[in-house]
């Protein structure tokens, strides 16, 4: 229990520290980006969301900035992430929870598929060391050298473009309200393929590397080699003894290496329009939304975190020396 | 695959035409040019790294020069086309190269000063400190770093290239430091470093002269990895108008073919070759990556090169079979 307890602590500690890092950053910053932004919207700013950016920015003087930190814990734990100025003046809290399903489910789906394929395609690169399929391995390397974005254009450019079989942008058909119905969730479905194809095909060869990486390391231990001579099958040493070795730092790798993968994929959705909350964090920047970037920051890291706790969850049941301890 | 289990011990490789054949015995940093994906990849680069040394000689226009052969494909005139400005598209890449390799090489040089700093005093005190730059080393990790950077980037006055390394160096140190940490961990206790301990040697002795030579390898591919974290990310940011869209590199390109509609328009020629030097560029980085990995691990060399020279002498190479060559007589007294 130790390994859990551990981690859990660790999990609370960082989501402190991305909350106080969102505190700190628009306050450490240079030059006064409110006064910028009113002469931006030229007078377009409402009193009330004229007041509420001062106080993000900490440049109210009334109060230390103690007692905003203070009131910034407050008004999280009440959910309020103040206005947005894109959709003013709804919620940020509101424009996130809208778009938040929509990432969800396709960054979580296609990041699993890729990981689970990628894994296995690591294992067989891996097992079968020499034969022509180690030439996966430059070309692997070179899907992950192209940003995401790029693959999103490209796949748009051929497939919704030059041979139009998908649609170039949107999560679905603007004819459908969002609902349960069958029509709406396939048309949703049909719009996520290419975005889910794009993020798979550009983040498979990381997993596919690193797990090659581990078995080949791995399938010279010796207990490999006693289980070859013990005669057992072939597919029972490769899954059995090498890839549920070898697998482990690669959950670990999973973990770590989430925040970089989501960040890709945020600008994947960018590219599609699609209406996740990368588009929501784009539309932000865009229109220098400072409390919508904000609340979509600590959303995504946030989820990144929960992310990582089921991770390391299944690193606790696959190795048994993290359940011995204590 | 046969059902004889043949785990070929290392002995044997010897004589396979594995070894690098010359025996000059240096073990220095020119054996990297033996791996051939190694000078593949240095190859690319040293070209890009020309490119932004002359670029600005070399380009056939000026990259923001109107004129009148509007959203043209690849013509004699303008080899890779032009904009919906008349704009030469290869003139832009050729310009762009320069800011893509200084603010990749600046970012990844900071970030690489960083994580040596946390990783080697994190591996080296241990302890509490350990614990802490530990924990900060975490906390950056998972943290994710493109939405990081896009809400500091976006909320700078001014973003332009120092300014973007410096915010990616920030973000992208923590990977490396974790690495060097545990190398240093195993290096600590070693009796090479417990000798000099015996002798008397300074703390600063111990770690520049005896702690760092062996750490060598391992900065250099996490400098490489933080080139290429940082160069993604700059393109990224540039991509989606977070930087500056005036100076010219790759990103910027991207952006202005965004947002002209250059992908509903079929201009492919304004949008792939930008990607195409991206990729080429992160794919000589990999190369380079794989070359120092392979180089500090021989058990990853992929035989792929000498496949065919095994099997014509009727080896198989399979599991366990490490065509690790032997190092020489007195380096292997080390272990």
């Amino acid at each position: 229990m130790t390994f859990l307890l551990r981690r859990f602590v660790f999990y609370i500690v960082t989501a402190w520290a991305a909350i106080t890092l969102n505190f700190f950053i628009p306050r450490m910053l240079p030059g006064n980006p409110v006064q910028s932004l009113i002469n931006r919207y030229q007078g377009q700013l409402s009193t009330d969301a004229t007041q509420a950016l001062y106080a993000m920015f900490g440049l109210d003087k009334e109060t230390t900035v103690w007692q905003q930190y203070l009131d910034y814990w407050g008004n999280l734990f009440q959910g309020d992430f103040g206005l947005s100025f894109t959709f003013f003046p709804t919620p940020v809290g509101e424009v996130i929870a809208q778009s938040i399903p929509w990432t969800l489910i396709l960054v979580g789906v296609s990041t699993l598929i890729s990981f689970v394929l990628g894994t296995l395609a690591g294992v067989y690169i891996g097992w079968r060391r020499g034969r022509w399929t180690d030439s996966l391995l430059p070309i692997g390397s070179f899907f992950s050298a192209i940003p995401y974005f790029w693959l999103g254009l490209i796949a748009i450019a051929v497939f919704a473009v030059a041979w139009p079989v998908f649609p170039a942008s949107g999560g679905y058909d603007g004819a459908f309200v969002p609902s349960w119905d069958a029509d709406f969730v396939w048309s949703a479905v049909y719009h996520g393929l290419l975005p889910a194809i794009t993020i798979i095909v550009s983040s498979i060869a990381g997993w596919m590397l690193g797990m090659r990486n581990m078995t080949v390391t791995v399938s010279s231990e010796d207990y490999v080699t006693v289980a070859h001579a013990k005669g057992l099958k072939e597919r029972t040493v490769m899954f059995g003894y090498a890839a549920r070795n070898a697998i482990l730092p690669n959950i670990s790798g999973f973990a770590l290496s989430l925040g970089f993968i989501v960040g890709g994929t945020l600008v994947t959705e960018i590219v599609f329009s699609y209406p996740g909350i990368g588009y929501i964090l784009y539309q932000g920047v865009s229109s220098k939304d400072y409390p919508l970037m904000q609340g979509v920051f600590l959303i995504i890291t946030m989820s990144v975190l929960v992310a990582n706790m089921f991770a390391d969850l299944a690193y606790a049941l696959l190795d048994p020396r993290t359940r011995q301890e204590g | 695959m046969t059902t004889t289990p043949t785990v070929d011990l290392p002995v044997e490789t010897g004589e396979h035409g594995i070894v690098p054949k010359k025996g000059r015995g240096g073990r220095g940093a020119w054996m990297i040019f033996r791996n051939r994906k190694a000078t593949v990849g240095l190859c690319i680069l040293g070209f890009f790294v020309v490119l932004a040394a002359i670029g600005e000689y070399i380009a056939p226009y000026d990259p923001n020069k109107i004129s009148k052969s509007l959203m043209e494909g690849p013509t004699a005139a303008h080899w890779l086309g032009t904009t919906n400005t008349g704009q030469d598209i290869m003139s832009q890449l050729i310009v762009g190269t320069r800011g893509v390799l200084v603010v990749g090489l600046l970012a990844a040089a900071v970030a690489t000063a960083i994580s040596v700093l946390i990783g080697v005093t994190a591996g080296f005190v241990g302890g509490i400190g350990d614990e802490f730059l530990s924990l900060l080393a975490n906390v950056f990790l998972v943290i994710p770093a493109l939405p990081l950077i896009i809400i500091i980037a976006s909320q700078l006055p001014e973003a332009g290239g120092t300014t973007v390394a410096l915010v990616i160096a920030f973000t992208g140190w923590a990977w490396g430091s974790r690495i060097l940490r545990a190398q240093t961990l195993s290096l600590r206790r070693r009796d090479f470093v417990e000798a000099a301990r015996a002798n008397g040697e300074s703390l600063w002795r111990i770690v520049c002269f005896e702690i760092l030579p062996n750490l060598t390898a391992i900065i250099a591919s996490g400098f490489i990895g933080t080139v290429i974290f940082a160069v993604l990310s700059q393109i990224t940011l540039a991509f989606i108008g977070v930087t500056s869209v005036s100076t010219w590199n790759w990103g910027t390109i991207l952006f202005w073919a965004q947002s002209n509609q250059a992908l509903a328009q079929g201009a492919w020629w304004w949008f792939v070759p930008a990607g195409l030097c991206i990729a080429a560029l992160g794919t000589a980085l990999t190369l380079i990556n794989f070359g120092i990995d392979e180089f500090v691990n021989p058990r990853l060399r992929t035989t792929g090169g000498t496949a065919k020279a095994l099997r014509s002498k009727r080896i198989q190479a399979r599991v366990g079979f490490t065509p690790v060559y032997r190092a020489p007589a007195e380096k292997r007294g080390e272990e």
